[in-house]
């Protein structure tokens, strides 16, 4: 087995392989050449100057910043025989699931391809590039007739396939339990109970000032928000990526959010990254591409509909357009349990050699996909770096909320959490609810899916995924969707149907995020 | 002879005309409640509902004595003048409003305040009136305005009706000879006769136009221009007592802002009236967004500062607007009005004043906007107070804050800290969190007959 000390250098040699050939690499070769020529650096301790320089003028910060995000994303290290796929995702009826929901997917796509007679993938015309092109800034002023596309998925189909998972390995024989009948997900997978996840979450406790909280209205500034926002704009001044992370735990300030998310993500708007995004805007205006219709429905049905985000329309499709195209996406898939989707040239069905990757990203959008993107377009307006960020989220975060994964911060872990989660603390609401037939799960998976886009009020979203970035997980959202139970539960008491139940949580759009979460985790009898 | 003319002096001061002392304060400390009141609505939308529910109110017919009439401004042009008023009534217009609304009329006031301003109090004064765009009065300052349109050719011009609303009879041009057949018919002699009022000067003749600087660099949000609709409620001009409210909205136009088609009236009007009709409108969405959500997004994209100094910059507007009319409305202690300002921002973070409402509209457009517009009414019948529950010392009442009372309201209360210091801030809160109930709780005393909840 490997020890930790070569399982280190493992890791320092794929980051090195990675930031190699990067901008950010030519540059700081560049800088290292020209400050040859400072008086300070001498020929006996060269090393030790030039590093000293490269440390006085920032770009040790951005190396640091540029090794923080690779370790991120890093893909999960296995054992040297094992192939990719068993490193990325270990359980094998998990990598089944999602090889045979990969399959539905795709039929449904290629079905929707064959019955309407749209390919897959066409070059447009001259005239049709041409008229694209004028009219970029204002791709939502169009109405083209969407009526036969369908979305190729809904949340709540995903969910029927989560509901199905079997895992081999567990043991039906003895017949019906009590614990058979709770929730509605069968597996079983380590999730954190509360006092696990009161270790966790130390910046939330009661005893720990934060924003949502703490810079109410009521409450004077001087005890913790003016401090906070005086901490916040030196540790933008610091472009520090851990410390802007460690920082976002305790909630971002309005007016500093968009500049510490860039530096959380390290989005550094090089020209090397307006220059692929230029790429993707001239790949989009030549090509037209099956997907972009389900992107176009998915706008209209979702963001367009939002009483805040209708206003985005435009530059959602800006984004989502671009980012169907972008090959860089698929290196996500190195860590995603999902494989990358492919398509045939026409005729050569099977061939390897004729198989390409579809939609070029990998990624098929789902019903709500653009609400992804849509809070984001509150920080951000200049497309590419709007772009760029968007991407980031994805993927870190986003993908794991529609693959099937044993990932902490997967779709499957997260439902089991949430309905743990109110088994163990709301015994009676979730016995009510399920004699009812209304299961929890039903109600809150479409939140969870979204990670609450659409459903929190912006500000209040945007306190929720200062954590999700500060803390590089997922978990609280299932731990929100627990604690809105909660905090509803005696309403829900009385409910008698499912529908009712949905009423009663129909709409989360007043609620504030931080106490929820504050007092689930912090104030609870355990 | 020195005591006639002594006497003299203090009848023309008393009538209607600031004093420089503060004799004539705030409200008397303790106004006769009144646990019935009746009231006359001419108004079918939320006005109504606001006055049905309020415990104690009860509506009169016809020609019924009332003690509070919400009347519509036709009302009262025909009645105001006919009616007398016992000292507790209360009507939501003061007489001469139009002197504020209409568009000729407030830049006819603002133009001279200004220059009151510069002369009293220099250049650097004097700019902070520069709020309203280039704007004559037509037909009457035809020639000023053709000078000034010689100046700088190419830039384009709005043409607005005097006195119609929800953005009818608006068009935009950058030729004069797209104006010229308007002209024509539009122009008459210049000797109107000034004595006679507004409105029968429009009957006899044609209506007056305002031609105003287009502004060209409008704030965009992601392509789509808005303008901002923000509430005042003015209790009394002299002295100048008025109240901002916290909500308020910015209005999208449906479609993405463009100069190439000046044309197209739905691109550059924001009314929700002229949107409701333009072909993309989509009656469920509405397109409008909270005070709150737009200074949100303004402070995520520009900062707390910057945003800070702009909502300075509106409070501006409304103190001095008000100021410019102040000495020509006729103060009326039986008055209150609530105004809807309509402000524009520019790329610069720029406010504008655009117009004044008189009349805002008070249907609701869907759920939301019929609860904002309900609790706006119900602050506006507090404040106005017909059952005597406040000391008349209040800084808020509900989601009004005291923008002004003879002079400016701070945060902070007055005390030997706060004297000469710098750092105070102005009592306003527009955009900002609005706990009303919280506060109403809080602040006012059950209605007579109720028990406290």
């Amino acid at each position: 087995m490997m020890n930790e000390g070569s399982e280190l250098s493992v890791t320092i040699a794929q980051i090195v392989q990675r930031l190699k050939g990067t901008h950010l690499h030519s540059q700081l070769e560049k800088q290292a050449k020209e400050c040859l020529h400072r008086p300070e650096i001498r020929l006996e301790s060269i090393k030790e100057d030039v590093r000293k320089f490269l440390r006085a003028t920032g770009w040790e910060r951005k190396l640091q910043n540029a090794v923080y995000r690779e370790l991120h994303i890093l893909p999960p290290s296995g054992h040297p025989e094992a192939p990719l796929e068993h490193t990325k995702e270990p359980l094998a009826y998990m990598r089944k699931a999602q090889a045979s929901w990969e399959k539905r997917i795709l039929k449904s796509l290629n079905s929707m391809c064959t019955e309407l007679g749209v390919p897959l993938a066409r070059k447009r015309p001259v005239l049709e590039q041409k008229e694209l092109t004028s009219k970029w800034n204002e791709m939502g002023a169009d109405e083209p007739d969407l009526s036969k596309f369908r979305p190729v998925y809904a949340p709540k189909d995903f969910l029927e396939v989560l509901i199905n998972l079997k895992n081999p390995n567990h043991d039906h024989s003895d017949g019906l339990t009590a614990r058979s009948h709770w929730g509605l997900i069968p597996i079983s997978l380590s999730v954190r109970d509360v006092p696990q996840l009161r270790e966790a979450y130390p910046e939330l406790s009661l005893s720990c000032s934060q924003l949502g909280i703490d810079d109410h209205a009521h409450v004077p500034p001087d005890l913790f928000e003016s401090e906070h926002i005086r901490i916040g704009k030196k540790v933008v001044d610091e472009q520090d990526s851990a410390a802007a992370q460690q920082y976002s735990r305790q909630g971002s300030p309005t007016g500093l959010r968009a500049q510490l998310w860039a530096l959380i993500l390290n989005i550094t708007n090089d020209p090397e990254d307006v220059a692929h995004y230029e790429q993707l805007k001239a790949a989009v205006i030549h090509h037209d591409l099956l997907v972009d219709n389900l992107i176009y429905k998915d706008v209209k049905l979702t963001a367009s509909n939002d009483d805040y985000y209708f206003v985005f329309e435009d530059v959602l499709y800006q984004v989502l357009l671009c980012f169907s195209r972008d090959t860089a996406v698929l290196e996500h898939f190195s860590y995603n349990s999902a494989t990358p989707p492919k398509s045939y040239i026409q005729g050569k069905t099977g061939e390897e050699e004729f198989a390409v990757v579809y939609p070029p990203n990998g990624v098929i959008p789902f019903h709500g996909f653009s609400m992804y993107v849509a809070p984001l377009c509150f920080l951000y307006n200049e497309p590419c770096k709007l772009y760029s960020v968007f991407r980031e989220m994805y993927v870190r975060y986003f993908f794991r909320l529609h693959s099937i994964s044993s990932s902490p911060s997967g779709i499957v872990s997260l439902c089991l959490q949430f309905e743990r989660l109110l088994q163990i603390h709301l015994p009676q609401l979730f016995f009510h609810l399920q004699e009812i037939m209304a299961q929890p799960l039903r109600i809150a998976f479409k939140w969870m899916v979204r990670a609450f886009s659409g459903y929190l009020s912006t500000d209040q979203l945007l306190l929720l995924w200062d954590r999700i970035l500060g803390y590089d997980s997922l978990e609280l959202v299932a731990v929100l969707a627990a604690a809105v139970f909660a905090f509803r539960a005696e309403n829900l008491m009385e409910v008698t149907s499912l529908a009712s139940a949905e009423a009663v949580l129909a709409d989360l759009s007043t609620l504030k995020v931080m106490p929820l979460l504050q007092i689930f985790l912090f104030a609870n009898v355990i | 002879m020195c005591t006639v003319r002594w006497q003299a002096c203090l009848c023309v001061c008393a009538y209607g005309q600031h004093l420089a002392g503060n004799h004539i304060k705030a409200d008397s400390n303790h106004r006769e409640g009144r646990s019935c009141v009746r009231y006359k609505c001419s108004l079918m939308n939320t006005v109504l509902d606001v006055l049905h529910q309020r415990p104690g109110w009860v509506e009169v017919k016809e020609d019924g004595e009332w003690d509070f009439n919400w009347c519509d401004v036709g009302w009262l042009r025909e009645n105001f003048d006919h009616s007398y008023m016992e000292e507790h009534v209360r009507i939501c217009h003061f007489r001469n409003h139009y002197e504020l609304t209409r568009k000729n009329l407030m830049v006819k006031n603002l133009k001279r305040y200004r220059k009151t301003v510069e002369r009293e109090a220099g250049r650097l004064e004097a700019v902070k009136c520069d709020f309203f765009p280039l704007t004559f009065v037509l037909p009457s300052e035809y020639h000023l305005f053709v000078e000034d349109f010689k100046r700088s050719p190419g830039s384009t011009w709005i043409m607005k009706p005097v006195a119609r609303s929800q953005g009818k009879g608006i068009f935009l041009f950058r030729k004069l000879k797209d104006i010229m057949e308007w002209k024509k018919v539009k122009i008459c002699s210049s000797n109107t006769d000034c004595t006679r009022s507004d409105e029968q000067r429009d009957e006899a003749q044609v209506e007056s136009y305002v031609v105003q600087s287009y502004i060209e660099n409008p704030y965009l949000i992601h392509g789509r221009k808005f303008d901002l609709r923000v509430y005042i409620l003015v209790t009394s001009y002299l002295p100048l007592k008025a109240w901002l409210y916290r909500d308020g909205f910015a209005r999208f136009s449906n479609t993405r802002f463009s100069l190439r088609t000046i044309d197209d009236q739905y691109v550059h009007l924001t009314n929700v009236a002229v949107q409701k009709t333009a072909p993309v409108y989509n009656p469920e969405k509405g397109c409008k967004w909270q005070m709150q959500q737009l200074r949100r997004y303004l402070t995520a994209k520009h900062g707390t500062y910057v945003v800070e100094e702009l909502f300075k910059d509106i409070d501006n507007i409304f103190i001095r607007s008000l100021q410019s009319v102040q000495k020509v409305i006729i103060n009326d202690k039986h008055c209150f009005e609530l105004y809807g300002y309509d402000i524009l921002l520019d790329q610069d973070l720029k406010p504008w004043l655009i117009e004044v409402n008189a009349s805002p509209s008070l249907t609701a457009s869907n759920q939301d906007d019929y609860e904002m517009k309900y609790s706006l009414i119900e602050d506006t019948l507090h404040i106005v107070d017909m059952e005597g529950r406040l000391t008349g010392k209040e800084k808020r009442v509900g989601g009004f804050d005291l923008m002004w009372n003879d002079g400016p309201v701070f945060r902070e209360n007055a005390g030997l800290e706060t004297l000469g210091s710098p750092f105070q801030t102005a009592n306003t809160h527009l955009g900002g969190v609005n706990d009303r109930k919280k506060q109403l709780r809080q602040l006012l005393k059950p209605f007579p007959g109720q028990k406290k909840v």
